[in-house]
């Protein structure tokens, strides 16, 4: 038995150690916002929180989080200004990629609570999304990121 | 006529109650349709609309909720002729069933932008219909007649100011007749329609609470991954089942016609059983086929004697007699539609029905083929469609349904069958690839005298509707030119159907995602070569106030079209109607000489849809079709070698990411012309418009997508 810390719970499972993150999450613990999309840590949809930081579930394996935190979106509080922001902008299309790309810019946001349109970018260039919602979720990290520092 | 008919019969088709499918298990996982259920204490007069005595409206629905925002904009149609009160409506996805087909084709999908323009009079009269009732009923209460009572948010008001809630309505509107045809509103009292909203879905995705297709979970269910062809027409010859069932938690393994289906009791565990197989496939179609081959084909192709597709006038002899004549010729590569959630389906078929859970753009083809495997009648079909992660085509194809299907009743359990990103890669109809080659004249005043253009292309349609290849013409691989927005009296339009092993298939506006690059880029290089400018040009050969025409205006008035742009940059125009909307897009742009890079700093789009329904979604469709358009036109290619799909993943597919997407403008037009689309109209014009710019500033002309920023670069630098 593998137990995980997974947004304040903790969770006991059997599975083989170097099972992906991601299938664990998904698959033993229901929780279905964590995507599977590339499977090879290219498009970010499957980020979670480990211990603050954003790391892609697919491509580590579950012995690898033992000691760690996770945090997935539901993890957020409802009043989290990177949820907040995503509705009032209303950014997501089929949103699909968005738990993932919200959860980078969690993590983006802590590092650099008052990026310019460059650092976001720059911060945000490594995660993909189909439908084209990228100039909502530019207008979405510049919100949250007022709210954060205000 | 047709739409008046329309409108008349679907509101007594829809009514009939269809028997509800009852399967033994007493799985209930999602929403069960009243359109094919019981309702209690409900008003329900039709399919479309419920009304609770808590005042909540329910819309229920028949399209898939792909991201478009149409579940919400149907949704503000129905409640805008209901009267109803926004805050208690609720959309909700049906099973799949009769009244939600498409009124114009008979088979519930949500494809060709149609989701509200094919059923506007339908919507409207649906909500029109329920509000008369309501009406109906507390005008009885009150004893008087109906005209003199109105309806205003969720209420119907008596002349003295009374009012009743629709909810304490419901029982005795349930009584009555449903009205054939419901008076319906004017726009001008519009207080839904055209109005800003919040999308209704958006509050769960942000949440994180949507469950897609991939996230099903039936109980007892297994996980299956399927290895498929690695070269086309490829069949397994031997494989190792034993080595698949080795691993942990895979519970079977099926080997199907030209396919082996590994089993599992969790994802991981099937992909890694598949990977155990050792399979031996037969050599294929063409194991030679590759991109270099592929390019000769279409080449030699080219050259072929083309069907004809449309012939007005004598275009050749225009040509022959023009004061100019310019040519061009033109390549296209395959596009993948890499939609992010990759391709599934979850199926339980039972003795007396059949259950399935898909993120699917084609519920009737999918029950149909769901049939035809178990034997059912389409009614023991119960099919829930859930949201999906991006479709743009795809997901109108039916492998994936036929494949649960057949795993579901072979096993005796419940079944999701899940594709790998490489699965979703190499088994994709592609958008296929094209060439073609266009030459057309100007007279000594710079107008067009005539156009001959000939297609060489794969056919989408010989495979999906053959009976609309007529004649050798698939009319999907020459709409943008045959139906170009200019008026060219003498045009000739050719197409060559080239048959490959490569499996194409509907890919966001289809044709026209290459025709008009081809159409518009060459409008630039004729008003290049007429010394006129590029809006002044294509105005001159357009309907006075057509809906292109007034788009163009819109545009050129909109980008300050006669404005100098900012220092060091150029502008670029593209114009197109599809779908029964215009759009069009002017791109601003610099571009390093040194480097051939190209940026995109701006995007200016303007678009008439008609009555513009939710006029933020019609901004999210814009945005999201000019980033995906710019991706196909700086990124994409589908890679081809030994006879199959070499490209695999988003490293060797890279779609545009964050540091290229531009501001986008979009401006919707206050139109005075019918509804039309909103899906696939943004995509385009915006390539073209960008290539215009580029024309502009270095005075080449990029002919093969995506763009080769080499040929930008210029020489000693």
């Amino acid at each position: 038995m593998i137990s995980l810390h997974v947004n304040g719970k903790k969770h006991e499972v059997d599975v083989a150690p170097d099972t992906p993150l991601l299938w664990v999450l998904r698959d033993n613990l229901g929780i279905t916002s964590v995507k599977y999309a590339c499977g090879i840590a290219l498009c970010g949809v499957c980020t979670v929180l480990l211990d603050g930081e954003a790391v892609r579930s697919c491509s580590i394996s579950v012995d690898y989080v033992l000691d760690g935190k996770i945090i997935t979106v539901e993890g957020l509080p409802e009043d989290h200004p990177v949820k907040v922001a995503w509705i009032e902008k209303q950014v997501p299309q089929c949103g699909y990629c968005q738990p993932g790309i919200m959860l980078q810019t969690v993590d983006f946001l802590q590092r650099q609570p008052n990026p310019s349109k460059e650092q976001i970018n720059a911060a945000m260039d490594d995660v993909l999304c189909r439908c084209g919602s990228h100039p909502r979720i530019k207008k979405a990290i510049e919100m949250a990121a007022e709210m954060t520092t205000k | 006529m047709k739409t008046e008919m329309t409108r008349r019969t679907f509101l007594q088709k829809s009514s009939l109650v269809v028997a509800a499918a009852v399967c033994s298990s007493e799985i209930c996982l999602l929403n069960i349709s009243p359109a094919r259920g019981q309702t209690g204490g409900t008003f329900k007069p039709h399919a479309f609309v419920e009304i609770a005595a808590d005042d909540t409206v329910t819309v229920w629905l028949g399209q898939t909720n792909l991201g478009q925002g149409t579940h919400t904009g149907i949704s503000m149609v129905v409640a805008e002729e209901l009267d109803a009160d926004w805050k208690n409506v609720q959309a909700k996805m049906a099973l799949a069933a009769e009244p939600f087909k498409n009124p114009y084709w008979n088979a519930q999908l949500t494809g060709g932008s149609t989701s509200i323009r094919h059923r506007w009079d339908m919507l409207r009269s649906a909500g029109a219909a329920a509000r008369q009732m309501l009406l109906e009923a507390a005008a009885r209460q009150w004893d008087m007649g109906a005209e003199k009572c109105s309806t205003e948010k969720g209420r119907v008001i008596h002349p003295d100011g009374r009012s009743l809630r629709y909810g304490q309505l419901v029982a005795a509107a349930a009584r009555l007749p449903v009205p054939e045809n419901p008076p319906l509103k004017k726009p001008k009292d519009y207080r839904i329609i055209g109005s800003a909203r919040d999308r209704l879905d958006i509050p769960d995705k942000v949440a994180g609470r949507t469950k897609y297709g991939i996230d099903m979970a039936v109980p007892g269910m297994c996980i299956a991954v399927v290895a498929r062809r690695p070269r086309f027409g490829a069949v397994p010859e031997s494989y190792d089942a034993q080595a698949a069932k080795g691993v942990k938690g895979v519970v079977e393994v099926l080997p199907m016609a030209d396919k082996i289906a590994v089993c599992a009791e969790t994802t991981y565990a099937a992909i890694q059983g598949r990977a155990k197989l050792n399979i031996k496939w037969s050599e294929g179609t063409d194991p030679q086929l590759d991109n270099t081959k592929l390019e000769k084909l279409f080449a030699e192709h080219l050259q072929k004697p083309g069907a004809v597709a449309q012939s007005t006038g004598d275009a050749s002899k225009a040509l022959a007699g023009a004061d100019v004549t310019l040519e061009g010729s033109y390549a296209f590569p395959y596009l993948a539609h890499a939609a992010l959630e990759p391709i599934n389906c979850t199926a339980h078929v039972e003795k007396d029905c059949c259950r399935i859970w898909v993120p699917t753009q084609g519920q009737t083809a999918a029950q149909l083929s769901a049939a035809a495997i178990t034997g059912l009648p389409i009614e023991k079909i119960d099919l829930m469609t859930t949201p999906a992660g991006g479709g743009f085509g795809l997901r109108g194809e039916t492998d994936p349904v036929a494949d649960a299907v057949t795993i579901s009743k072979a096993l005796n359990r419940p079944v999701k069958v899940m594709w790998t990103r490489e699965d979703d890669f190499a088994n994709d109809y592609f958008r296929p690839g094209s060439v073609s080659r266009v030459e057309a004249g100007l007279d000594e005043q710079g107008h067009i005298t005539g156009w001959s253009q000939k297609v060489a292309a794969p056919s989408i349609l010989s495979r999906i509707m053959p009976q609309h290849v007529k004649e050798g013409i698939d009319s999907t691989s020459v709409q943008g030119i045959s139906d170009m927005v200019y008026t060219i009296a003498k045009r000739q339009v050719e197409y060559v159907m080239m048959e490959l092993p490569i499996p194409v298939g509907f890919w966001r506006s289809v044709g026209y995602s290459t025709t008009t690059y081809m159409v518009e880029t060459f409008m630039d290089e004729l008003a290049g070569a007429a010394g006129k400018d590029p809006v002044e040009f294509r105005l001159a050969h357009l309907e006075k106030d057509s809906r292109p025409y007034r788009t163009l205006k819109l545009l050129a008035e909109k980008s300050g079209w006669g404005d100098r742009p900012v220092q060091g940059r150029t502008r670029g125009i593209a114009l197109g109607s599809c779908f029964g909307s215009s759009a069009g897009h002017v791109a601003e742009i610099s571009v390093d000489r040194q480097s051939g890079r190209v940026t995109v700093h701006k995007l200016i789009c303007a678009v008439d849809c008609g009555p513009a329904v939710y006029p933020d979604a019609i901004v999210a469709q814009m945005e999201g079709a000019a980033v995906m358009a710019l991706s196909t036109a700086f990124n994409e290619k589908v890679h081809f070698s030994g006879g199959g799909v070499k490209t695999a993943n988003y490293g060797t597919y890279p779609l545009l990411t964050m540091s290229a997407v531009p501001e986008v403008e979009v401006h919707i037009a206050d139109s005075i012309h019918t509804i039309g689309g909103i899906g696939e109209p943004g995509v385009p014009t915006v390539a073209p418009a960008v290539a215009n710019a580029i024309f502009t500033t270095t005075g080449i002309m990029l002919r093969e997508l995506p763009f080769n920023l080499d040929m930008l670069r210029q020489a000693g630098s």
